[in-house]
């Protein structure tokens, strides 16, 4: 251990007036890492079923994403290929290894589909969120070769996929789920809650779109 | 009026000694005023006054500042108008940072245990040039020749850029307010809007001076236009950084995870890309576990720009794992303390709950009127009044805290509910006890402190002095000049009393009640 570390530590407990080693406070810290206790929920996020729904949708757009309901996985293609040429976009998509990507019926389409992280090299993208948090109209994505990273930052244009069963209403609610598939004080390697598509307001205080991540960010909800 | 405030500061604790911080830096072997002040960033504080002049007397300046006091304030207050539990959520928010901070050892160390655990690395630095060290060597390492940066207050604070310059690397700002200003070689004026104090022209004329292999005569007079050159330049510029240097809003002791909020999605190709990830963080980015993260992310993203939630929260755990198709070699933490372990105990620890919103300066008259940059060092507004003094020394930064109306408006925002101007009238009372007030204005306090403390003496002179000032100015009902007064009288008249004084007056109105 370092000097550095030593030192800074020895400071901190001398003006903090403690040794480090009292069992009081060790206690509370082991509590509060061992309860996570979840402090003050709003309530506009404590709706379920279509009000929920509802209020991802909202949200979202109101971070200025758009938002299709779609009724079961299979309809995802087809939504995705209406989304690109309403949207004067050509006929590509890059996506990640997600089985649930997979599964779909991209060969009813005639989109270009390729597969794997991206380079720079592509307009448009699509990934699975692991979750969508209603409150705010946020989406989940977890890193991995299933919806790499990558996906969500460097093409134009982000279409996510998420499952209407799995958006939570509260931000702590989708921590509990990231929780229960990862494990207790384990996260994956990057967790990014996106909110709209990329923007800046660092001139002048106009807000623009498209700053360095997508300009776009179309949302693709399944419901069934 | 004046003579109010006097009284204020006068009535408060003033203990002689050495605070418990200073002994904490005597013990380390350091003076007790100047224990990092060679090894950051270099400051013009002391010349507040003359760069706030400077500044008022400065068009363009001027121009650009009204932004802030439209946007910034009105996108703010609809936020909070829309989430009932705003006000809640701001106590919840100050009892974590307090929770922490009172175990914050405890949670380092647990930190750095989970950060391990996942594969990373901590760094621990104790001063700006220990930070700067850490990064460079791992730059040195990697034999990397470019590193991109988020936006990072604590780069900043560290002087970063101008250390990987004369290491041979070259540092490139991503953040678009962080490349407008790096371009011309200056510091941020705002803590979350770097380049809040230029105009759009501005920004036209440093691209079109430095991005001169693009066409001279194409387009730039929207400000889309200059984004999308920016972004343009940028894209490459990520794709060929070796490594990638964040800030980070958040350490979480539970997981080992460090969290970046920003909206340009700059922050995370400056992270995932290059072979290695560096995070700059001070000691008191510390907090306990992701739920109260979550609890401080609702009034963080609403006190600085007005959304529910920024457009990227982004953790990060550990470097990239098997199987990852992306995402960085290498992860690493420095973790500066410079100055802020020694602020826990005195009374300036309630600043380390700041989580660098911005919203006190968005709020500030003061800094409507002047900007960031006439505060002189890396944390302008009501914040950096109280911060910097902390950080590089009352003889360097001992202006600041008297760059304040106490109009009381950073506290009544503040989502952390830092009490701002009671700790700038803190760092008064220190100013006027080691004698750094100019010596008219300590003399004059002295004189009146003799008087104040002398009720026989005291009602008798101050009658002199209203009899004096209503001479002066009689028939006006207001004095134009004052001797030793020019700093008032000079902008505005001084208003004559009226009547007798307070004292008098209530003397007067206790005899009445009697008698009724």
């Amino acid at each position: 251990m370092s000097v550095a570390r030593d030192e800074i530590l020895a400071t901190l407990r001398r003006s903090l007036g403690v040794n480090g080693v009292e069992a009081p406070r060790r206690a509370a810290v082991e509590d509060r890492l061992a309860r996570s206790p979840s402090g003050v929920i709003p309530k506009r996020s404590q709706v379920t079923g279509a009000e929920r729904l509802a209020l991802f949708k909202r949200q979202a757009e109101e971070g200025l994403a758009t938002v299709v309901l779609v009724p079961d996985a299979a309809s995802v293609p087809a939504e995705a290929a209406r989304y690109l040429r309403d949207s004067n976009l050509p006929a590509t998509l890059r996506i990640g290894d997600d089985p649930r990507l997979a599964a779909m019926p991209w060969e009813t389409t005639a989109l270009d589909v390729s597969k794997g992280p991206s380079g720079g090299g592509d307009l448009n993208a699509l990934s699975h969120a692991f979750g969508a948090i209603a409150e705010t109209g946020t989406l989940a994505m977890v890193s991995g070769a299933e919806n790499p990273t990558t996906l969500n930052f460097l093409p134009d244009n982000h279409l996510v996929v998420v499952a209407a069963g799995e958006i939570t209403g509260s931000s702590e609610e989708l921590l509990g789920t990231l929780r229960a598939r990862y494990g207790k004080e384990k996260m994956p390697r990057t967790l990014n809650l996106i909110t709209g598509p990329s923007r800046s307001a660092d001139i002048e205080q106009t807000l623009i779109l498209g700053a360095h991540g997508p300009r776009k960010l179309h949302v693709i909800v399944v419901e069934g | 009026m004046m003579w109010g405030a006097i009284v204020a500061a006068q009535s408060r604790d003033t203990s002689g000694g050495l605070t418990k911080a200073q002994e904490a830096r005597a013990k380390l072997g350091f003076p007790p005023t100047a224990f990092w002040t060679p090894m950051t960033v270099h400051s013009t504080a002391k010349a507040f006054k003359r760069n706030a002049v400077r500044a008022m007397q400065d068009e363009k300046l001027q121009r650009a500042l009204s932004h802030v006091r439209t946007n910034f304030i009105a996108k703010r207050q609809s936020a909070v108008d829309k989430l009932p539990e705003f006000e809640a959520l701001r106590d919840t928010a100050r009892d974590i940072k307090n929770h922490t901070l009172a175990h914050l050892d405890l949670y380092l160390e647990r930190y750095e245990a989970k950060v391990t655990e996942s594969g990373g690395h901590v760094h621990f630095a104790r001063t700006a040039e220990e930070a700067r060290a850490v990064v460079i060597d791992i730059c040195r390492r990697l034999g990397a020749k470019t590193v991109t940066k988020g936006k990072s207050m604590i780069g900043e604070e560290i002087g970063l850029n101008e250390a990987l310059e004369d290491a041979g690397v070259k540092p490139v700002e991503t953040d678009l307010g962080e490349y407008i200003i790096q371009l011309r070689g200056e510091i941020p004026s705002h803590i979350i809007a770097p380049a809040v104090h230029l105009n759009r022209d501005q920004v036209e004329a440093d691209f079109r001076r430095v991005h001169t292999e693009l066409d001279p005569h194409r387009d730039l007079s929207q400000p889309t236009q200059l984004l999308a050159e920016a972004r343009h330049i940028l894209r490459e510029r990520f794709l060929a950084a070796d490594v990638g240097i964040t800030g980070a809003n958040f350490l979480i002791a539970e997981t080992g995870t460090s969290v970046i909020v920003t909206n340009e999605g700059n922050g995370d190709l400056t992270q995932t890309l290059p072979k290695a990830h560096i995070v700059l963080a001070s000691i008191e980015k510390i907090t306990p576990t992701l739920e109260d993260v979550a609890q401080i992310l609702r009034v963080l993203a609403r006190s600085a720009t007005g959304q529910d939630m920024s457009v990227y929260t982004t953790f990060s755990t550990g470097p990239r794992r098997a199987g990852d198709p992306d995402g960085p070699g290498e992860y690493h933490v420095v973790i500066l303390d410079n100055g802020r372990s020694a602020m826990l105990g005195t009374q300036f620890q309630d600043m380390l709950r700041c989580i660098r919103c911005g919203a006190c300066m968005n709020h500030c008259p003061v800094y409507h009127a002047i900007g960031g940059h006439a505060y002189g060092w890396v944390y302008p507004g009501p914040m950096g009044a109280v911060l910097t003094p902390s950080l590089i020394g009352l003889g360097e930064g001992g202006n600041l805290p008297n760059a304040s109306t106490f109009c009381g408006r950073c506290e009544a925002v503040c989502p952390m509910k830092i009490p701002l101007p009671g700790m700038m009238r803190h760092w008064r009372e220190r100013e006027f006890e080691r004698h750094l007030a100019p010596a008219p204005q300590r003399y004059g306090l002295a004189l009146w402190g003799f008087f104040a403390k002398r009720p026989r003496l005291y009602r008798p002179a101050t009658r002199l002095a209203m009899w004096a000032l209503a001479l002066f100015g009689r028939g006006r009902g207001s004095v134009p000049f004052l001797p030793f007064g020019a700093g008032w009288t000079s902008h505005r008249d001084f208003p004559s009393p009226q009547g007798p004084t307070f004292q008098a007056r209530w003397q007067a109105r206790g005899k009445q009640g009697k008698s009724s």
